[in-house]
């Protein structure tokens, strides 16, 4: 993977190289190394000394139920935003990829949501469902339901979630749809002359087909729904009721910046460092095996 | 859709499931744009309407008034200072990862130096640290600079990120080698041939990776939250949450909901214009 052309000289590269290197010492590698050495102290609680705890933070995070249930509920909060961005996207796309004409007037209208910020959706979504003005929240309750997401666990997981995938079902869609209009027509039409049926030719052959990029999207959710939901889950529960929707990234902010548990915060970064790393892993390895292919 | 015309052939468009098909997508589309019509309608109405629920579901006569409200007068501090923010932020962002990672792919495929693959692997692994596992470290090194409530730092911690740098070093070995032989060969110096070539030539891959770095930029959330205490200095997207009372009191849908609008008008505007770019944008950096 080398030029065989390459300049001479020594200085010009580490110059032009400089800057990056400059900004990522300073605002990765030494906050990280940061992390890594709170995580093994404890600050005394007038922050005027730290004491060496060893893997004593991570032992008692581990040991530790609300941390457990943080794990817990952040592994249902992705799998949800995962699948519920997931389906109606790839519906949305087969029909979009039945249509000859005027797919792309509909891909436009369907791209809006992807350009509004997680935090924006969250406001939305709250609005919606608002207890004292949310219009959804009314009409449910004309119907008998009694809608309050600020003191059922349940109905604030369901929020935070349709809110957090609202915007990516439009990404999902794009992705899905630019697969399916790259499927051999042929293969299509040869099952149709053996008399297959739309969905039977979409299970046994288009899905089976889509599986790469369906499994890229799944990691990629995933990453989505971990690292960049915060700012809806900040806007609509911040976390409650009672951590019903506190998921680990946001246990490290409040730990961290509103519990001022700096130790254990530091530790949790360190415990989500492992996480992104496992995940981007699984993603580099499923890329280099799609290059085999 | 290049093939449209192939695919009119054995498969589907019977008349009647082809409407169908059409009137499915518009029921997903209105679904799907439900949320942001329902803002758009609660920012041109007023508060008396919006607190004696039902709202309305078509837009009322107070547009004007509510959008003014907005910009100039705002709750903590007037939306235009916050429009101007995030736009600072969104355009630093996405100007200054494109230069370094410019600089530093052109580096890394264009020359051969001692602690090359050191560098590159460097710079690699940052791909795996996102702000958000970093929060408690990186703040105290913006207040440790006394950057806190600054463009500075708003904008550097997030412009230093791999991907960028991977996708111009996955373009840059794309180009034929013969046109580094030939500056060569004409005695060009490294950076003429930086800017009389390899600059113009990567033209669209700059202009899809700013589409997607603006909007990136735009949306921050966490990060200004942390460090922008100053409501003048907030960005909307974070500046909106911060327009709701701490308290039992009623919020002020009809300016919370213009500015939520106000909000979104300029990356959609962005991804909509340059939709083509943007797609190319988004399925080149996630590969």
């Amino acid at each position: 993977m080398d030029k065989r052309v390459t300049f001479k000289g020594w200085l010009l590269p580490v110059l032009l190289i400089f800057p990056q290197i400059l900004i990522s010492a300073v605002f990765f590698f030494y906050p990280a190394g940061q992390a890594v050495y709170q995580s093994l102290y404890i600050p005394d609680p007038f922050g005027l000394s730290t004491q060496f705890v060893g893997l004593g933070n991570f032992e008692y995070l581990l040991g530790d139920s609300y941390y457990r249930a943080s794990f817990f509920t952040t592994a249902l909060f992705s799998t949800l935003v995962t699948v519920v961005s997931m389906v109606p996207a790839l519906f949305l796309a087969v029909l979009a990829d039945r249509l000859i004409k005027g797919a792309g007037v509909y891909r436009t209208l369907l791209i809006w949501p992807y350009a509004v910020a997680p935090a924006v959706a969250g406001v939305l979504w709250l609005f919606m469902f608002n207890t004292r003005v949310g219009v959804v929240s009314w009409y449910l309750g004309q119907l008998g339901y009694d809608w309050n997401h600020v003191l059922n666990d349940g109905e604030a997981m369901g929020l935070v979630v349709v809110a957090s995938s609202w915007g990516r079902i439009s990404y999902n869609f794009l992705f899905f749809f630019a697969a399916l209009q790259a499927v051999p027509r042929s293969v299509i039409e040869a099952a149709a002359i053996d008399g297959a049926r739309f969905w039977r030719r979409f299970f046994t052959i288009v899905l089976p087909l889509l599986s790469p990029t369906t499994f890229f999207l799944l990691v990629v959710n995933i990453v989505y729904a971990f690292f960049e939901t915060f700012g809806v889950i900040h806007t609509i529960t911040s976390g409650g009721p009672q951590q019903a929707t506190t998921i680990l990234v946001y246990k490290v902010f409040s730990d961290g910046f509103v519990g001022q548990d700096l130790g254990s915060s530091a530790a949790q970064s360190v415990i989500l460092l492992f996480v992104v790393g496992a995940l981007t892993v699984v993603q580099f390895k499923f890329i280099e095996k799609r290059v085999h292919y | 859709m290049a093939g449209g015309s192939e695919r009119t052939g054995m498969v589907e468009s019977r008349g009647g499931s082809l409407w169908l098909t059409h009137v499915l997508m518009i029921l997903g589309v209105l679904l799907i744009f439900f949320p942001i019509w329902l803002a758009f309608v609660a920012s041109t109405v007023t508060q008396a309407d919006l607190i004696k629920p039902p709202m309305p579901l078509l837009p009322g006569d107070h547009f004007l008034d509510n959008y003014k409200r907005a910009l100039f007068a705002g709750v903590n501090v007037p939306v235009t200072t916050m429009l101007v923010n995030s736009l600072i932020m969104a355009l630093g962002i996405a100007i200054g990862k494109i230069i370094i990672s410019l600089l530093s792919a052109f580096a890394i495929v264009y020359f051969k130096f001692p602690g090359r693959s050191f560098f590159f692997w460097l710079i690699f692994i940052t791909l795996m640290l996102p702000v958000e596992v970093r929060i408690v470290p990186t703040y105290e090194v913006i207040a440790g600079f006394g950057l806190l409530n600054s463009y500075s730092g708003l904008i550097f911690p997030l412009i230093a990120s791999a991907t960028a740098t991977f996708l111009f070093r996955q373009f840059f070995m794309t180009i034929p080698d013969e046109l580094a032989e030939a500056a060569r060969v004409d005695g060009a110096r490294p950076m003429r041939f930086f800017v009389d070539i390899l600059l113009p030539m990567s033209r669209t891959n700059i202009a899809a990776l700013f589409v997607i770095l603006f909007i990136y930029g735009w949306n921050q959330y966490l990060w200004p939250l942390l460090i922008t205490t100053d409501p003048s200095m907030n960005t909307i997207v974070m500046g909106l949450k911060q327009m709701f009372p701490s308290g039992d009191d009623f919020a002020d849908w009809p300016v919370i909901m213009a500015t939520s609008i106000l909000a979104m008008i300029p990356p959609v505007i962005v991804v909509v214009s340059m939709q083509k770019l943007f797609i190319r944008g988004l399925v080149d950096s996630e590969k």
